[in-house]
């Protein structure tokens, strides 16, 4: 049996048994909605309709109805698309590098953590989609032999990689998730009474596939689950290496660097922790999981954004150090503009967020607040949209020719369509908090003797 | 001689294990174990053979790298060959550092995708499936071992019992 020091604070508060964990975790599934679930919800959906509506416009018009123009022709579109990759990335470093740590915390987390990388792949795979122009011409980045000339993709192109990256980390996560989620869903199939609701009960044994817990399938399942994240470590880091080659392989100043793949990898993990904060500390509330994600879960993953954060903060520095120690002179004035140019004010945003304000959480009472980790929590999640505009607007809006210099400005679609997958993302959030089990709950049980606070209290 | 199905259920996972072991040492065969979460040391005690799904994780990766390559190969060299901004483009070898990260993805879906496959045939799970746990309560938090016994079952029973499981049922096959 695993054994854990006594020092360790519990990760399961109150006094539950493995029964007690079932009937929570079913709960939010068993019972009926409380009135904050439909009010977000409302709110979601409400943004959601507002998204499709923009997108419909922009696919029935044309690109045309965005801000976009010749010199910026790409802007918030590949902001929300690098943003909502990066989210993603938290939910596999939870769930896959945390596992391969033995970090036991992470067991109450990272099922939702999962979900929120699925979900935020999905946002983040609508922008290069519709940017397209003609979606249904999708099919195109696919190697597919084809009757149109012998017209295949180009394997030296960052953005093929990226159409590969991103379909392998999207399609293995959900395999990773769905794995994980077997046994969870066979538990609530048991549960469920073949009388009260056969709806339901056959819903739920569909979705467990038959799983019924022998020695030799959990023994296999622990093997599957080990390699998984095996797997999905080196792919969530090269998943957005990949993406920033998308700009890292180009030569427009700003983006032709090679500190970008670590960067973006790093910004990527810090800006998904944050946004796995603010949703745990919403579902926390509306679903009622107070036992099972403790303040002890939130000041690790803290701890893990003063890390990160300092780390992102130190690459915007050496960024700096390196466009003046180059001594290309387009280098200089790109990073010169960035910081004192019409875009300041973005800049500004980028640098207060993200460098200084995960500093705060050096402070141990800030650490341990729910309420002060919310505040910070969604600041990170707005500093890190804004890395993402300044690296993508401010090195196109002023490029070699000072005769192409223009600004860009988003019209109400860019913001319709932003805002919609915003919606779009906490709707289905939202959904998979009520029909889903949002804890690891057979990982959770095989925890609850060596970190439960009863029996830590016992010994 | 009739053959019985004893089923003994325990509470604690920990009960259980040193039952297992008991148990198997009084040279009696455990059918199946059956346990809501995974009993660390439970595959060792029942004398389980180590899993092989790494093997396959394995064997199904230098399948993908392999497919991988011979795509791009024939997309970029034998079918279409295209100077890309002068990237060599004549033999794949010159031209394979640019090919890394698809490789990689392949080998990465390949691997994941088909180890997974393996592991829901090989434990016959599938969209429609059913459970053959003989309790409903072994996926909530009770742990439930399956022993067949030809004829008389009492000596297995009070072996349950006495290694402490809380409940024993008996079945005539």
């Amino acid at each position: 049996m695993h054994k854990e020091s006594e020092i360790r604070d519990p990760l399961i508060l109150g006094n539950k048994t493995y029964h007690d964990i079932s009937k929570d975790i079913a709960r939010p599934i068993e019972g009926k909605a409380n009135k904050y679930w439909w009010i977000l919800f409302s709110l979601s959906l409400g943004l959601f309709l507002w998204g499709m509506l923009s997108i419909a416009y922009t696919i029935g018009t044309g690109i045309g109805v965005w801000g976009l123009n010749k010199t910026v022709g790409w802007a918030w579109d590949i902001t929300n698309f690098v943003w909502w990759i990066g989210i993603g990335h938290a939910g596999t470093l939870i769930s896959a590098v945390l596992l391969l740590f033995r970090q036991k915390w992470r067991m109450s987390i990272n099922r939702s953590a999962e979900a929120m990388t699925i979900f935020a792949v999905v946002q983040a795979a609508l922008f290069p989609l519709i940017h397209m122009g003609r979606p249904w011409l999708a099919y195109y980045v696919f190697p597919i032999p084809n009757q149109f000339g012998s017209l295949w993709m180009n394997f030296n192109s960052p953005l093929i990689w990226d159409v590969f990256a991103i379909s392998t980390y999207f399609s293995v996560s959900v395999v990773f998730w769905y794995i994980g989620l077997i046994p969870d869903f066979a538990m609530i199939r048991d549960r469920m009474s073949a009388t009260i609701s056969p709806m339901k009960k056959k819903l739920y044994s569909l979705l467990s596939f038959g799983w019924s817990g022998k020695a030799k399938h959990w023994q296999r399942f622990e093997e599957v689950s080990l390699v998984l994240a095996g797997l999905a470590t080196p792919l969530v880091f090269s998943v957005h290496s990949i993406v920033s080659m998308d700009f890292a392989t180009s030569i427009v100043p700003g983006w032709h660097t090679t500190i970008f793949p670590p960067y973006f990898v790093l910004g990527a993990l810090f800006s998904g922790f944050a946004m796995v904060e603010t949703l745990l500390l919403i579902m926390r509330k509306v679903v009622s999981l107070d036992a099972y994600i403790t303040i002890k879960h939130i000041e690790y993953m803290n701890v893990i954004i003063i890390l990160t954060g300092s780390l992102v903060g130190t690459a915007y520095m050496t960024e700096l150090f390196m466009s003046w120690y180059s001594g290309v002179e387009f280098e200089q004035y790109a990073f010169l503009n960035r910081a004192t140019g019409p875009y300041w004010w973005a800049y500004a945003i980028m640098m207060t967020c993200n460098v200084l304000t995960p500093q705060l959480y050096w402070i141990k009472s800030i650490r341990t607040s729910f309420v002060a980790t919310f505040v910070i929590s969604i600041f990170i999640n707005i500093g890190m949209w804004f890395e993402r505009f300044v690296i993508i607007v401010t090195s196109l809006h002023r490029d070699y020719l000072p005769s192409a210099w223009t600004m860009f400005s988003p019209t109400f679609i860019d913001i319709g369509i932003f805002l919609g997958t915003i919606g779009f993302f906490f709707t289905l959030f939202l959904l998979y908090s009520r029909t889903f089990p949002v804890i690891a709950q057979a990982e959770l049980k095989s925890i609850l003797k060596s970190s439960g606070s009863e029996y830590k209290n016992k010994k | 001689m009739s053959t019985k199905t004893v089923y003994g259920i325990f509470d604690d996972e920990q009960l259980l294990l040193s039952s297992v072991k008991e148990i198997r040492a009084n040279n009696i065969e455990i059918k199946e174990v059956y346990s809501p979460f995974p009993i660390h040391g439970l595959d060792k005690a029942l004398g389980l053979k180590e899993t092989r799904m790494g093997i396959t994780a394995f064997i199904y990766g230098c399948l993908g790298l392999s497919l991988g390559a011979l795509m791009i190969y024939y997309i970029m060299i034998v079918d279409w060959p295209q100077n890309i901004g002068g990237k060599p483009n004549w033999t794949f070898y010159h031209n394979i550092p640019s090919f890394v990260p698809v490789l990689f993805e392949c080998t990465v879906l390949f691997s994941a995708h088909l180890m997974s496959i393996t592991f829901l045939i090989r434990c016959g799970l599938f969209p429609g499936g059913t459970s053959d746990s003989p309790d409903e309560r072994t996926t909530d938090d009770k742990f439930l071992m399956v022993i067949n016994v030809d004829g008389d079952s009492s000596s297995v029973k009070e072996m349950l019992t006495k290694t402490g499981a809380t409940e024993i049922n008996e079945k005539e096959a």
